[in-house]
């Protein structure tokens, strides 16, 4: 089988895979990086959702192979010192969760909006996280989240 | 009892400090950081991975199956069929609570003969990688000869018709007589009737169903499962033949479960499989696994015939409803129970008849779903007022106020309710709140809708159910809860947490709650019928209760005073008028300790119990108590695409006492979001039986770009069963969504589908059919 060797969360990483093991697969039985969530097998949920290279990823559309190489980070890799990240203590203070299931993957595509677009307008959130299913909020909070991690108020 | 309204009030009936808070639940933090295990996050040395294989037909008779090639797979260490099973059954009811004389609602584990259903497993396999499960599920071979079948509840109640359950396909039937229905029809001037459908729904939890098995070394089966419900351990040990002491099941957090995760899902073929390994055995289902993997929401054809008097008054009502229960029974018949009893809506109706029956098919079995049969009648109670009202030229809500129950009132069932009924203030603000109204734009109309409703929390009362709690103090003054109950995400634990932190006078952040075991913590019963709040959280109130007394009785007499006077706040004991005559929390529970002053409480709570309504009449008490609100819209409906968009969205519903208020309004916009679903985009498509929407792809929910800003406007009547006086809001934050959006869509097109979803496509035929008729072009 072939090796795969990456950076994960700033730790080197390193594994054998088959050639058809996902990234995520990698992630959560190789690493026992659990917080990345499987919840569609198809691309649609989001709740998978890493960064490679600094930029959001289904890490279930990606094969292991193909972050061969790369700088992943994952919703555990997000916290520096056992400090929150803004936008997971956004999340925490705007109560943008409930299961918690999708929100690693939220997170994870929230940041990098905020890479993306330091001042995104409501619709631009919106839009942005088309790809990122959540079956218990309705967004509310999980936009509110996210306009008060990009410091906007009143949100 | 017709007692005279109560004199609801609005202040708080004790001073709280920590209940009414909107404060950052217990489980946030961990869910915040990925560092919350659910139950698939969990693996164990040596553990097998297994796969379920399902027959891709509807109806027909397994006349071959044979796993041989699967077996001599290298890797594959266990596949099982219906051969290598004892001959039993799964219950499909609900075990142990109920005597009620049912059909056989017992489902096969794995097909023996006959497939009911698309998707009813012939086999599981157990095997060193899911790659290998998965490529042994490919090598077995089955023939199955094809069945007669049938697919529409109203086809399969015709003589001749394949039987799919029972005699005659019927699963369940009830009525309700109540009143002179025909002196009600005399004295009505107009007589509205309509026919509502509606569609089968999946509940789309992010986390599909998963767990993992083992055998302990004292034969006890234990399952890590995502479950709402714990106490499935029974049913699971009646299946597998073994004592109920010998079943285990540990919950962990629920990533969504809205009565999806109520049945038993995985549990049964992880134990087969566990047992037979004797290794631990996970299984996660795919999301196409979970489509075919768990019974779905009734569709329900209700037709309303309302008299009713020229100045508004609704004077009878005759429904009669007919759900598809699909090929096996599960909780049909409750569900069929839940819609007759909400069949009328909030209203006063003196003279009401409903036929209600569910019908066995050979479509997927359908069970609990957010709102349990009150949502199907909500759909059709609320359109037709709209449709009353437009037929006598009255405003819709005017029609409403004419009729809402008040306190005291009789609902079908002849009970009569007394807490609060706050739906005219609920329905008030709600449409107040949706501002001014949006303008319309070219072939863009605009329209408004409201719903209002009557939905039960607490579980049947004749099910006579109960609910136990422990809580202790630590000698450091923290605080321990154990409770069965578990937490699918509505913030469950966290309500547990904050109900004992403000009896023992404690932080939140002081509280650890230990939860979901069957083994381990006091039964709590199910996460279901927005009865967690209501049933668990008035044990833990009844324990902590207990607690507090001794507390505050010890430290009475330390202080010299009466026990009244005390109070515990802060972590600290300390008398009310005279706060300087205080002490740590931790050192009167030191004296406490050395004293043997017993610092733990275990507390059952018991619901109303009673015995079953009249079968014929339909008469009698079947919950506890009720819950009322609104939820109000506005759309935009594109005329030339059918394309509606929900602008406006808001939800006031009154719940008693909101313990957290943050997570009071999560329910709400939840509930906005699934319950736009379920009006616009959201359908399980069978086509003879098979399912076509076995994925997201197919099965459209609601993205953040569909969805408007929801908002939440809570009211308090402390008027609820619950703690405190909180009534519930996981299910009415749903129920009342979805016929609001379709009262706005026919208010801003003229016409009425009346059918779910109201998609594109049928908002254009309903337009075309109100066109002047041209010849052929």
């Amino acid at each position: 089988m072939p090796t795969v060797s990456m950076t994960v969360n700033g730790q080197p990483a390193a594994g054998e895979v088959e050639g058809r093991t996902l990234l995520v697969e990698f992630l959560r039985e190789h690493l026992r990086l659990t917080g990345t969530h499987v919840g569609c097998d198809t691309s649609q949920c989001g709740a998978c959702v890493v960064h490679v290279n600094g930029k959001s990823v289904k890490s279930c559309t990606m094969l292991a192979a193909q972050a061969d190489g790369a700088e992943v980070t994952t919703i555990e890799g997000l916290a520096t010192n056992g400090e929150l990240h803004p936008m997971q203590a956004a999340f925490k203070e705007h109560h943008g969760l409930q299961c918690g299931f999708c929100t690693p993957g939220m997170v994870m595509s929230a940041v990098d909006l905020l890479n993306t677009n330091a001042n995104p307008s409501e619709r631009e959130i919106r839009e942005w996280l088309e790809g990122n299913i959540c079956r218990c909020t309705g967004y509310n909070n999980i936009v509110k989240a996210i306009q008060a991690a990009a410091g906007q108020t009143g949100g | 009892m017709t007692g005279a309204p109560q004199d609801w009030t609005r202040a708080p009936n004790v001073n709280l400090r920590q209940v009414g808070k909107p404060l950052v639940r217990t489980d946030v933090p961990g869910k915040a950081q990925g560092r919350t295990r659910f139950a698939g996050d969990h693996v164990m040395p040596n553990m097998l991975h297994a796969k379920v294989l399902r027959a891709p037909k509807a109806s027909a008779r397994l006349t071959r199956l044979d796993a041989a090639k699967a077996r001599a797979l290298e890797g594959v260490v266990c596949v099982l069929t219906a051969a290598d099973l004892a001959d039993r059954r799964a219950a499909t009811d609900i075990p142990g609570q109920t005597g009620r004389k049912r059909l056989a609602t017992d489902q096969q584990i794995l097909v023996r003969e006959r497939v009911r259903y698309h998707g009813e497993p012939l086999a599981l396999i157990a095997a060193e990688t899911l790659a290998l499960a998965e490529r042994a599920a490919d090598l077995i071979e089955y023939d199955l000869e094809p069945l007669p079948g049938v697919f529409d509840p109203v086809e399969a109640l015709k003589p001749g018709a394949p039987i799919v359950q029972g005699t005659d396909n019927v699963v369940a039937t009830y009525k309700v007589r109540k009143g002179d229905l025909e002196a009600g029809f005399a004295e009505a001037e107009r007589v509205v009737e309509n026919t509502f459908r509606t569609q089968f729904v999946e509940h789309a939890f992010l986390e599909p169903e998963v767990g993992l098995a083992w055998v302990d070394e004292n034969e006890v089966i234990n399952i890590r499962v995502s479950t709402q419900v714990i106490e499935h351990f029974r049913a699971i040990a009646d299946a597998l033949g073994v004592a109920h002491n010998q079943v285990r099941i540990l919950g962990s957090m629920v990533g969504g479960g809205f009565g999806g995760k109520e049945d038993v899902t995985v549990e049964i073929y992880l134990a087969l499989l566990a047992q037979a390994t004797g290794r631990p055995v996970r299984l996660a289902y795919t999301r196409e696994d979970s489509f075919f993997g768990h019974g779905k929401r009734h569709p329900f054809v209700i037709t309303h015939r309302t008299g009713v008097t020229q100045d508004g008054r609704i004077t009878a009502v005759q429904i009669t409803m007919t759900a598809d229960a699909g090929a096996y029974v599960f909780l049909s018949p409750y569900v069929l129970l839940y819609a007759v009893v909400a069949g009328p809506g909030p209203y006063r109706i003196d003279n009401v008849h409903i036929d209600a029956r569910a019908v066995a098919t050979n479509n997927m079995y359908t069970s609990a779903f957010r709102g349990f049969g009150a949502a199907q009648a909500c759909v059709a109670h609320e359109q037709q007022m709209d449709e009353i009202a437009k037929e006598l030229g009255l405003d819709r809500l005017e029609l409403r106020r004419r009729n809402f129950l008040r306190t005291g009132d009789e609902i079908a069932t002849g009970y009569a309710i007394e807490s609060a009924v706050w739906s005219d203030d609920c329905m008030t603000k709600a449409w107040a709140a949706l501002g001014e109204r949006a303008p319309e734009d070219g072939p863009v109309k605009i329209g408004r809708g409201v719903a209002t409703y009557q939905q039960s929390y607490g579980r049947i009362t004749w099910l006579h159910d109960t609910s136990e709690a422990w809580v202790g103090v630590e000698i450091d003054a923290t605080v321990v809860v154990r409770s069965g109950v578990t937490d699918i995400g509505a913030g469950q634990v966290s309500a547990l947490a904050q109900i004992a932190a403000e009896l023992l006078g404690v932080s939140l952040g002081e509280v650890t709650v230990y939860n979901s075991d069957s083994a381990t913590t006091p039964l709590a019963g199910t996460t279901t019928a927005t009865r967690a709040l209501y049933m668990t959280g008035n044990a833990v109130h009844l324990a902590a209760e207990a607690l507090r007394g001794r507390l505050i009785g010890r430290a009475a007499e330390e202080f010299g005073v009466a026990p009244s006077e005390v109070d515990l706040a802060e972590s600290r004991a300390f008398v009310i008028d005279a706060p300087d005559k205080s002490m740590a929390l931790k050192d009167l529970v030191g004296i406490c300790a050395s004293e043997g002053i017993h610092r733990s409480e275990l507390a059952m709570f018991r619901a109303p119990f009673t015995g079953e309504i009249d079968p014929e009449t339909g008469q009698g008490r079947v919950h506890p108590d009720y819950a009322f609100g609104a939820h109000a819209v506005e759309v935009a409906v594109d005329t030339e695409t059918g394309e509606v968009t929900v602008l406006k969205s808001v939800g006031a519903h009154d719940v008693g006492q909101a313990i957290n208020p943050a997570a009071v309004a999560g329910q709400i916009e939840g509930g906005a979001a699934q319950g736009q679903g379920y009006a616009l985009s959201e359908a399980m498509i069978y086509r003879d039986g098979e399912l076509m929407t076995p994925s997201f792809s197919e099965y459209l929910i609601p993205t953040a770009m569909d969805m408007p800003r929801v908002q939440s406007i809570i009211l308090e009547s402390r008027s609820g069963l619950g703690p405190f006086g909180a009534k519930g809001i996981g299910e009415p934050a749903l129920t009342p969504v979805a016929p609001a959006i379709a009262n706005a869509v026919a208010d801003a097109i003229g016409r009425r589908v009346f059918e779910l979803p109201i998609t594109p496509e049928r908002i254009v035929m309903a337009l075309r059919e109100a066109e002047p008729r041209k010849g052929p072009r």
